[in-house]
């Protein structure tokens, strides 16, 4: 155990650094110059650009920017905006407990009603299964910011059930205000999940080892708990945990869509404005907080299926 | 003579248009082994099956099997239930597919107790005493241990203290030892008698292994195409058969031939209670068959010490 914990740490500060190069990699060879950028005007100053690059580092070679940012970020400043003058840290730090909520909101709906839908159609007649299968699809085909305007339209427009725009004040006010975005961001997560949970549980039903316990005289709902859930339980928590990872990168279109101010939204808009600094920050964080996720998920799945402990040893 | 504890009578099972099993007419006294012999797709293991009402979805049912004078394909949901869970255990062909994966042997055992109302620490108790008493060492530890931590023959150790935990009357095993290791086959087999006969439980007993049947049980019953074609005492198996069938697996056995030569075998190959003819069901494969075969079945007769379904015997009979 202790060695599968090692390897799942190892794996994730690997994977967080190789990213880390990707990312920084990616926004350098960007087109565009962002000295100036920040120096704004058609004909811009050359003292104002010297004075700009040296202190942005960007005339250095790139091992060496990187490493600038590197070390900043681990030393936990990851520099100012550019276009905001303000530190990264305080922007996000502004911004995570709204995506945070959004998230944890969303996982919740995806969750419960995504596990329980499946479980439903796995176990019911044909007529649920039917149903649910065609909701599933509908819910699969619609993008995220399809299925936001359709909820403006309705929920906030027509009924002025939610508001349309905002983050909210206060726990309950955010969770009024955040209740259409979840909805918008776990829609397609949801059927996923609730397909993948429906073709487990069907898998495990008719295996031998449920028929065996059936043979036994235990009671159906033992039967469907002990048996047919909990072994259909680690695929549909490992499918859960990246769909839980990935709503962090999928809050950029629900965010932009109802107007909450998250990171999601603060990555789109620093995108459009170049704004570097922010965006490699934002982007790494999000990498970081998928892989942790998913390395939670893995550690969760060893427990409950001890068989995978002993995989690769 | 009491009455049987278990009674197939005229059972036929069929799913859709297909026939799997054509007329079982069995019984099974109590404390009595009865093996059950015969190739692939002859229906033993359906007929097994059908006593705990395992049939695939969509079979329909003729006849009846009555356990204690009662028949099985009437007991309502919760008497079901309980019949499955205190009056016969089953032990299935592969141990590795048939206790669940993730949970604990200890898990595995109790549950049923558990669910009958016993207490946890009493049985768990009860699950190490009857680990101990089939040959499992280091009780403690198997009881939390996983499947894929022990060997097959142990696990299939671990299934066979199931079983004999709840104190059936009746314990169905279907080929219990096959998916096992060779070396490991008589062992559990032994074990599996042994245990059943101190507590006088009855055994219907599945193999393709004529001599294990032999040596295990009291009775044997041949089946064929989904029909019990010879049944007849173990001790006289070699002596008395009398169904063609029945003379040909005897034959198809390794010892019957001098070492090095071509084993025996039943020509053709096996069928299905579906592609057997209309008469007896044996008539395309026997060796002695007549133009009656092809086109009447043949009933159940007395012969000897057992009971033969065979034209070729009513002469003799009469």
């Amino acid at each position: 155990m202790i060695l599968f914990l090692g390897r799942k740490l190892a794996g994730l500060v690997a994977t967080v650094a190789v990213a880390s190069l990707v990312i920084f990699g990616a926004l350098y060879l960007a087109p565009g110059d962002p000295a100036a950028l920040l120096a704004g005007g058609h004909q811009p100053n050359p003292a104002a650009l010297a004075e700009i690059r040296a202190r942005y580092h960007l005339d250095d070679p790139f091992l060496l920017q990187y490493w600038h940012w590197l070390s900043g970020l681990l030393t936990g400043d990851p520099g100012d905006s550019m276009v905001l003058k303000e530190p990264v840290t305080s922007l996000i730090a502004a911004r995570l407990p709204t995506t945070g909520l959004l998230v944890a909101y969303a996982s919740l709906l995806i969750l419960i009603l995504g596990v329980a839908s499946g479980i439903f159609a796995g176990v019911a007649g044909k007529a649920v299964d039917g149903v649910l299968t065609v909701t599933t699809t509908v819910l699969m085909a619609a993008p995220a910011f399809v299925a936001a305007i359709l909820l403006i339209w309705v929920f906030a427009t027509k009924l002025s059930w939610f508001p349309v725009y905002g983050s909210g004040t206060g726990f309950l006010d955010r969770i009024h205000h955040l209740t259409l975005p979840a909805l918008a961001l776990s829609g397609g997560y949801l059927a996923y999940v609730s397909r993948i949970t429906r073709t487990e549980v069907r898998a495990e039903l008719t295996s031998d080892h449920v028929a065996a316990a059936r043979v036994r005289g235990l009671p159906r709902r033992h039967v469907l708990r002990r048996h047919v859930l909990r072994n259909a339980a680690p695929p549909i928590l490992a499918v859960s945990g990246v769909t839980v990872a990935a709503l962090f990168a999928g809050t950029a279109v629900a965010e932009q869509a109802f107007g909450v101010s998250g990171l999601g939204s603060l990555l789109v808009q620093s995108a459009a404005r170049q704004d570097m600094v922010v965006v490699q920050a934002i982007a790494l964080l999000l990498v970081a907080i998928f892989v942790l996720v998913n390395t939670l998920v893995d550690v969760l799945n060893a427990v409950l299926d001890p068989r995978l402990l002993r995989e690769r040893s | 003579m009491t009455a049987p504890l278990l009674e197939f009578d005229g059972l036929r099972v069929s799913l859709g248009e297909r026939p799997i099993l054509r007329d079982v007419t069995l019984s099974v006294h109590a404390g009595e082994a009865v093996g059950l012999v015969g190739e692939s797709g002859s229906g033993k293991s359906m007929t097994v099956k059908s006593v705990v009402r395992l049939l695939p979805g969509g079979s329909t049912v003729d006849g009846s099997v009555r356990f204690g004078g009662i028949d099985v394909g009437s007991l309502g949901p919760a008497d079901l239930r309980r019949f499955r869970s205190r009056d016969v255990a089953m032990v299935f062909q592969d141990p590795r597919a048939t206790v669940n994966p993730v949970r604990t042997i200890g898990d595995f055992l109790t549950e049923v107790l558990r669910d009958q109302g016993v207490g946890r620490a009493e049985a768990t108790r009860r699950a190490a005493g009857s680990l101990a008493e089939v040959g499992v060492d280091d009780v403690r530890r198997r009881l939390s241990q996983r499947p894929y931590e022990l060997s097959g023959g142990l696990l299939q150790r671990v299934v066979i203290a199931a079983a004999l935990l709840t104190e059936p009357k009746l314990i169905l095993a279907d080929e219990p030892t096959t998916a096992l290791d060779v070396t490991t086959q008589e062992e559990v087999v032994a074990i599996l008698n042994e245990q059943r006969r101190q507590r006088s439980a009855a055994l219907l007993f599945i193999t393709h292994d004529l001599e294990l049947a032999a040596a295990v049980c009291d009775r044997i019953a041949v089946m064929y195409a989904g029909e019990i074609v010879e049944i007849l005492p173990a001790d006289r198996l070699h002596d008395d058969a009398r169904h063609p069938y029945t003379k040909a697996l005897l034959g198809s056995r390794p010892g019957t031939v001098p070492p090095g030569e071509r084993l025996r075998t039943v020509p053709g190959t096996p069928q299905s209670a579906l592609t057997a003819p209309a008469g007896c069901v044996f008539a395309d494969r026997c060796p002695v068959v007549e133009s009656a075969c092809r086109d009447l079945h043949p009933p159940m007769l007395s012969v000897g010490s057992g009971f033969a379904a065979c034209h070729l015997l009513s002469e003799e009979v009469r």
